[in-house]
């Protein structure tokens, strides 16, 4: 009876297997029905139309000797020349420490490797004179670190963290230096930092300090304290329903009233601003992972033993944190694109010397080379930033 | 034998490791070390305005400004106050803000749509729309628009033209409606045309209970609306707006209305830069309706449309309402950026009225009071629809 409900299996058909020709693809994709067929042809004609006068703009129009003439302020401002080898240290460090970390770590992907070493590789073909050679050495170090990592991997592993610990402090150390004019390191002072150095300055240093102010408020919101947890409240809310530049207007105007007889300087200020003012969006997003842990989690903690600074560190936030991982490099893109509100303030990082670029008599009237070529810089270190955002999360990603 | 009694005291524990005394030591020590950061703070101020002869107070913001703005709502002189430079400020802001996020709500529902688009070009055009806004700063982005396109548009006498409106580094002028005589008698007129609709809009939601019938309601609703304020602006004789078209005078436009490429620039730059965040998050609401609800939808014999209307809709904007709050007071405190292409907003002028006076700590605190209040409006207001939205569960 059963059996004699189901068709002979002669009359079963194959499912219809799907052609992927070139022809099938443009039907299904670009002209299933008349109005996708003229939302196309709509598409199609304004990409030429923009894409033909971009391209002529670009390859003939534009002058682009205001970037390379000016490469130097736009990668380290007016950072003294004699120092610039400080800066390509922190480089050929970082890279070495990808490579070592990739060696370590990476689960042999070429692609990943070859990015390393490659692309200061690829890009030192693009640069000239001392330029190069420092990229040069750069993708050196990138290899050496690779191959270190691969060839000791068992025993490089801590030291690789430790890398990692000590880089930023070294990296602060380096380029700030200490010491009077003759020594090693002569002090440079902030005035002199600028372009992308200052950007990168002000973001590393922004994310490294709200990170543990943010994870510290996020822990006051959810706190059963009632004051500690109004504290919390208040704070979040002032900062995050007021704009970034108030912020930083405010740390420029008033920190030195706030500090009679101690001297900071303008970019310490501008830190101070945007750590404020990030961590407090930072906080938000440490609550969201938070709340996503199930009670169950902190109950058997406390059944185990742990007092509330254990629970919070061993169980809590390392479950908190994996959640929330793409939201907060998110956030530190958001706070990365914010730097560049610091030009309001006066300072000369890729904006303000944008802006100081297109002052000089020979450039005048070339906002559009000199912005469009920001706006790239941004755009690639985001990109890179939401890229690793997205390995790390399939990395950390445990249930599978 | 004597009662159990489970106090700490009674477990022979010293008072300090019991839990209400920790907790409470510790909200102590905390609220005490705020609050005395935040007096010593504070206190330094204080002292070093003293020493600098400065006393604190708002006196000053009735004395006269003594600058211009570049643009105001509302009647504004040089010899007016600082108090009215700042409400000039304000109105401005919240003109460029409730604009932007009309706009940009208009312009991501497109792009989200666009996003999942079975059109492979749209899709992908969407794509990267989304991912340049998302990549670039905005005030990168609002330079290059003030800088590099409305500072480079020709003169006036080579205005570009499109259509009624001309298109010159002077600004944008538009065709504009010049209120005649009449305008007051029609406001009226107008007002009580929406008070006709709403009464409309009760009667048939009445009727519809007691019929049990669904019956249209928005739409008799707006034809009547229409229709009144159609019928008034015939009826009164002389029409209460006249249309005034821009023309090339000179060096100037004359008629119409000249936008500013200060307020065009920052206008168009919040637009597309949230319109960016906001086409995600539709997209990301639509997707979250399951799938199985198109097909329920379908199954119980609802059209395309309906099926959108009634289910998909109703469920993505549950999704949608609380991150596109966030980005219109993203919008809303993003619009401070106007200090940079020098369109004289409430932080703008904020700024020159600190440096004429020297009164950073009252005009700081004032601004951030004023935004803090309109992200709270605004937080208030939305919340207030969210709850309307929102799954009502048992």
């Amino acid at each position: 009876m059963s059996t004699s409900s189901l068709p002979a299996p002669a009359e079963v058909l194959p499912p219809p297997f799907e052609r992927y020709t070139l022809l099938g693809w443009l039907r299904r994709n670009l002209f299933s029905t008349w109005y996708n067929a003229l939302l196309t042809a709509i598409c199609a004609a304004l990409i030429f139309l923009a894409g033909r006068s971009a391209l002529e703009w670009a390859l003939g129009q534009a002058r682009w000797e205001v970037i390379t003439a000016n490469l130097r302020l736009f990668l380290v401002g007016q950072y003294p020349a004699s120092a610039t080898w400080r800066v390509w240290a922190c480089v050929g460090l970082l890279a070495a420490l990808i490579g070592l970390s990739y060696g370590v770590w990476g689960r042999g992907r070429r692609a990943n490797a070859l990015g390393v070493v490659g692309l200061p590789v690829v890009l030192a073909l693009v640069f000239e004179g001392e330029t190069r050679i420092a990229l040069l050495a750069a993708g050196a170090a990138g290899a050496l670190g690779l191959g270190l990592g691969r060839w000791r991997r068992a025993r490089l592993a801590r030291w690789a963290v430790f890398g990692w610990v000590i880089y930023f402090p070294l990296v602060i150390v380096l380029v700030s230096g200490f010491g009077g004019e003759g020594s090693v390191l002569p002090l440079v002072p902030t005035n002199l930092w600028g372009g992308l150095l200052l950007t990168l300055l002000l973001s590393v240093v922004g994310i490294v300090f709200s990170f543990p102010l943010g994870v510290l408020l996020a822990l006051g919101r959810q706190s059963g304290l009632p004051a500690v947890r109004a504290l919390s409240v208040t704070y979040i809310e002032v900062l995050r329903g007021v704009p970034l530049v108030t912020v930083l207007f405010m740390a420029q105007l008033m920190l030195p009233l706030f500090l009679p007889g101690v001297t900071i300087d303008r970019v310490v200020r501008a830190m101070a601003g945007i750590v404020l003012f990030s961590a407090a969006y930072l906080a938000e997003n440490v609550r969201g992972g938070l709340q996503a842990i199930p009670r169950g989690q902190y109950e058997a903690a406390r059944a185990l033993g742990l007092n509330t600074w254990k629970m919070m560190l061993l169980i809590i936030l390392p479950q908190a944190l994996k959640i929330v991982i793409p939201v907060l490099v998110g956030q530190f893109i958001a706070l990365f694109k914010d730097t560049s509100l610091v030009v309001i303030v006066g300072l000369l990082e890729l904006m303000g010397i944008a802006k100081a670029v297109l002052a000089q008599p020979d450039f005048l009237g070339l906002q559009a080379e000199v912005y469009l070529f920001v706006a790239l810089v941004y755009a690639v270190f985001c990109y890179l930033m939401s890229d690793l955002s997205q390995r790390l999360e399939r990395r950390l990603n445990t249930e599978r | 034998m004597a009662d159990v009694r489970l106090s700490p005291r009674s477990l022979g524990r010293a008072f300090w490791r019991d839990d209400r005394f920790i907790q409470a030591a510790v909200q102590v020590i905390v609220v005490a070390v705020v609050a005395g950061l935040l007096y010593l703070a504070f206190r330094n101020m204080a002292d070093s305005l003293a020493r600098q002869g400065v006393t604190l107070g708002f006196g000053f913001l009735e004395n006269a400004a003594g600058f211009d703005l570049g643009e105001s709502l509302i009647p504004y002189s040089n010899t007016d106050t600082f108090a009215r430079a700042l409400l000039a400020g304000l109105l401005n802001t919240l003109l460029v803000s409730v604009l932007g996020i009309v706009f940009s709500t208009v312009l991501g529902i497109a792009v989200g749509i666009a996003r999942l688009s079975g059109n492979w070009l749209v899709n992908r055009l969407a794509w990267l729309f989304v991912e340049l806004m998302r990549n670039v700063p905005l005030l990168v982005l609002l330079i290059f628009i003030y800088t590099a396109i409305f500072l480079k548009l020709p003169r006036v006498r080579q205005a570009i033209s499109v259509g009624p409106i001309y298109l010159s580094n002077r600004g944008v002028a538009i065709p504009w409606g010049e209120p005649t005589e009449t305008w007051s008698l029609y406001l009226a007129c107008f007002a009580g045309a929406v008070v006709v609709a709403v009464l409309v809009v009760f009667g048939l939601r009445w009727w519809q209970a007691r019929s049990g019938r669904p019956k249209p309601i928005a739409l008799p609703a707006l034809a009547v609306w229409l229709g009144l304020t159609a019928v008034g602006w015939f009826i009164l004789p002389q029409p209460p707006l006249q249309l005034s078209q821009p023309e090339i005078a000179g060096f100037n436009f004359k008629g119409g209305r000249t936008l500013t490429p200060e307020f065009m620039a920052l206008l168009l730059g919040l637009v597309i830069y949230t319109a960016g965040f906001i086409g995600e998050v539709v997209r990301a609401g639509i997707q979250s309706v399951p799938k199985g609800q198109i097909e329920a939808a379908r199954a119980l014999g609802l059209n395309g449309r309906r099926t959108l209307q009634l289910i998909i809709f109703p469920q993505a904007l549950r999704v949608i309402v609380p991150p596109l709050t966030s980005q219109y007071l993203n919008l809303t405190k993003n619009s401070s950026l106007a200090v940079a292409i020098a369109y004289p907003d409430l932080f703008g002028v904020a700024g020159t009225v600190i440096n004429q006076t020297g009164r950073a700590v009252e005009v700081i605190a004032i601004v951030m009071i004023v935004y803090l209040s309109v992200s709270l409006f605004t937080s208030v207001l939305m919340n207030w629809y969210n709850r309307r939205v929102r799954l009502v569960e048992r």
